[in-house]
């Protein structure tokens, strides 16, 4: 998995504290020579660390905004989430006037993406193929919590890219059937979290497929309310509805499909609890579960400037005065071709102790005897975030246990 | 020589939040073994449905899991009043569970025909007034 890293540490902040390393969902943090290390083959990007770090030590990353103008015809994709960072907005317009205002050359709403999604997979819930219930994919730290952690899930995984990637790849398909030159076409996601630099870094980036670089909805923030203030009387260019911009907090992807049986939840213990719970067979009932990494949806990343449910409260607002109906994939004349995902991704094996079976029960065995040693209270002191987890790094590091209560027993 | 895991939990009889703690134990360290994910769905579900039986009619009891290459063997071991008749608790949609019992949700009778559903064998040694062993077996 990553060699790409969304999350760094500022050691000079960083003061060996143990909040990020027991709020990580994936077991993914150590503290080493009293510094906290992420450990990137277990990490999802969630940036719950960045959320929880008191001292500001956990610096997300993204792609400079001076890689904009590298392009001679530049494509800003924002998402729902962004519209929801201002105080008395009252029109989508003059986000998009603003981004104009800083050099983007055209504005594909990441909101218009989603509603085409939202068509999409109604016709793909309509067909019955995928087993119940379908985990939506647009989340991507959910995604790569499933491929980690939830192996017995990827099949229930909705099989479509997320609304970023699907801009992205309708605003070249339309800015080349306009004569644009592809070379001189430069498309840039305003994420609101680490996980969509990751997988978009991953997926296009680095590929270079449709996306040409993920800024940081913060950073862009910025320089965006500087031109808006500027901005009187905007034209009308949104094409987003109330359906789209609903995508930004959670609930609104399931909303926007029309179900009676579905359930939504956020934040990392509410999603790691339903997915438990999938796992034992028990939401059999349900045809669709949403999932969202962060708190209230993508309005909680930890790119975003204001407090999710205060900007949750101002897009509910912003989407009653967006009369636009929901666009369909006919208008744009798709198919469900063009949302598809060309492969499945793979499932990681980072969680196993080793891909030898009887080398993994060895060391398991070894983990359980350390186990019976350890104290079980899951203190932190020794750098591992539970007791099985550092028995666990001890049989694959090597080395012998570090535990202070052990000395207590045997000192 | 590799022998086998051996997992050994306590299951609260009290507590139906709790319920389901043996099997998500159990499900790690399948998952660390790199055990194929439609093994780890049918021990999940197996194991819990039992855990869950223990908890609804036995007061709790022992759940022990052995882990061989090849397969999961699992006791789960109760004193509570036993099954009178095993031939009609087998059956689909046949449970004494009590009314509050199904206003949780649970008691739906399905408990030992999911176990044996999703186990490639299973036993039950029951004796009314002494208790239950329910032995699984899962091969992967």
């Amino acid at each position: 998995m990553p060699t790409l890293k969304t999350v760094v540490l500022d050691s000079d902040k960083c003061i060996g504290c143990i909040t990020c390393m027991r709020r990580c969902p994936t077991e993914a943090i150590r503290i080493e020579n009293g510094k906290a290390k992420i450990l990137y083959d277990k990490c999802i990007n969630c940036g719950e660390c960045v959320r929880s770090c008191k001292g500001g030590a956990k610096r997300p990353v993204y792609d400079s905004f001076d890689l904009v103008a590298s392009y001679a015809y530049k494509i800003a994709l924002p998402s729902p989430s962004l519209f929801g960072q201002f105080n008395n907005l009252d029109d989508p317009n003059y986000v998009i006037e603003g981004l104009l205002a800083l050099g983007f050359d055209e504005v594909f709403e990441v909101g218009l993406a989603a509603e085409l999604v939202t068509d999409c997979t109604k016709k793909l819930m309509a067909k019955r193929e995928l087993p119940r219930p379908v985990i939506s994919t647009a989340c991507p730290a959910v995604a790569e919590l499933i491929l980690l952690k939830f192996h017995e899930l990827a099949d229930q995984m909705l099989n479509v890219y997320a609304p970023a990637k699907i801009a992205a790849k309708l605003a070249k398909k339309q800015a080349i059937e306009r004569g644009i030159p592809a070379d001189d076409i430069g498309i840039f996601f305003i994420s609101p979290c680490p996980a969509k630099v990751y997988s978009l870094h991953k997926e296009e980036v680095s590929n270079e497929k449709y996306i040409s670089g993920v800024l940081g909805q913060s950073d862009v923030y910025f320089r965006l309310i500087e031109k808006m203030n500027k901005i009187k009387n905007p034209r009308k260019l949104s094409k987003c509805g109330y359906s789209g911009i609903g995508w930004g907090s959670s609930g609104g992807e399931s909303n926007s499909l029309g179900l009676g049986n579905y359930i939504h939840c956020s934040g990392t213990r509410n999603v790691l609890g339903i997915l438990k719970e999938m796992s034992d067979g028990k939401l059999d009932g349900a045809d669709f579960v949403e999932l969202n990494m962060c708190p209230g949806g993508c309005v909680g990343g930890v790119l975003n400037v204001e407090n999710p449910f205060i900007a949750r409260n101002r897009m509910r607002q912003l989407a009653e005065k967006m009369k636009i109906p929901p666009a369909t994939m006919e208008q744009y004349g798709l198919d469900e071709s063009f949302f598809l995902w060309d492969k499945a991704p793979e499932p990681s094996t980072s969680f196993q102790l080793d891909t030898d079976r009887f080398a993994a029960m060895q060391k398991l065995m070894k983990v359980e005897e350390y186990l019976k040693k350890l104290p079980g209270i899951d203190c932190g002191a020794c750098g591992a975030p539970t007791c099985r987890c550092h028995a666990e790094d001890v049989v694959q590091r090597g080395g012998t246990l570090d535990c202070v209560k052990l000395g207590e027993v045997e000192g | 020589m590799v022998d086998c895991i051996r997992l050994e939990y306590d299951v609260d009889g009290e507590n139906f939040a709790s319920a389901g703690h043996a099997s998500e134990s159990v499900k790690r360290t399948l998952k660390q073994m790199g055990v194929s994910p439609a093994s780890v769905r049918r021990v999940a579900i197996a194991m819990y449905e039992g855990e869950i039986n223990m908890v609804i009619h036995a007061h709790g009891g022992k759940a022990t899991a052995e882990i061989y290459p090849d397969r999961i063997d699992i006791y789960l071991k109760d004193t509570g009043p036993g099954i009178a008749d095993v031939g009609l608790a087998m059956r689909a949609g046949y449970s004494t569970a009590t009314e509050n019992i199904r206003s949780l949700g649970f008691g739906a009778g399905m408990g030992l025909p999911n176990m044996k559903k999703y186990s490639d064998d299973m036993k039950i040694d029951t004796a009314v007034g002494v208790g239950t062993t329910v032995f699984l077996r899962i091969c992967f």
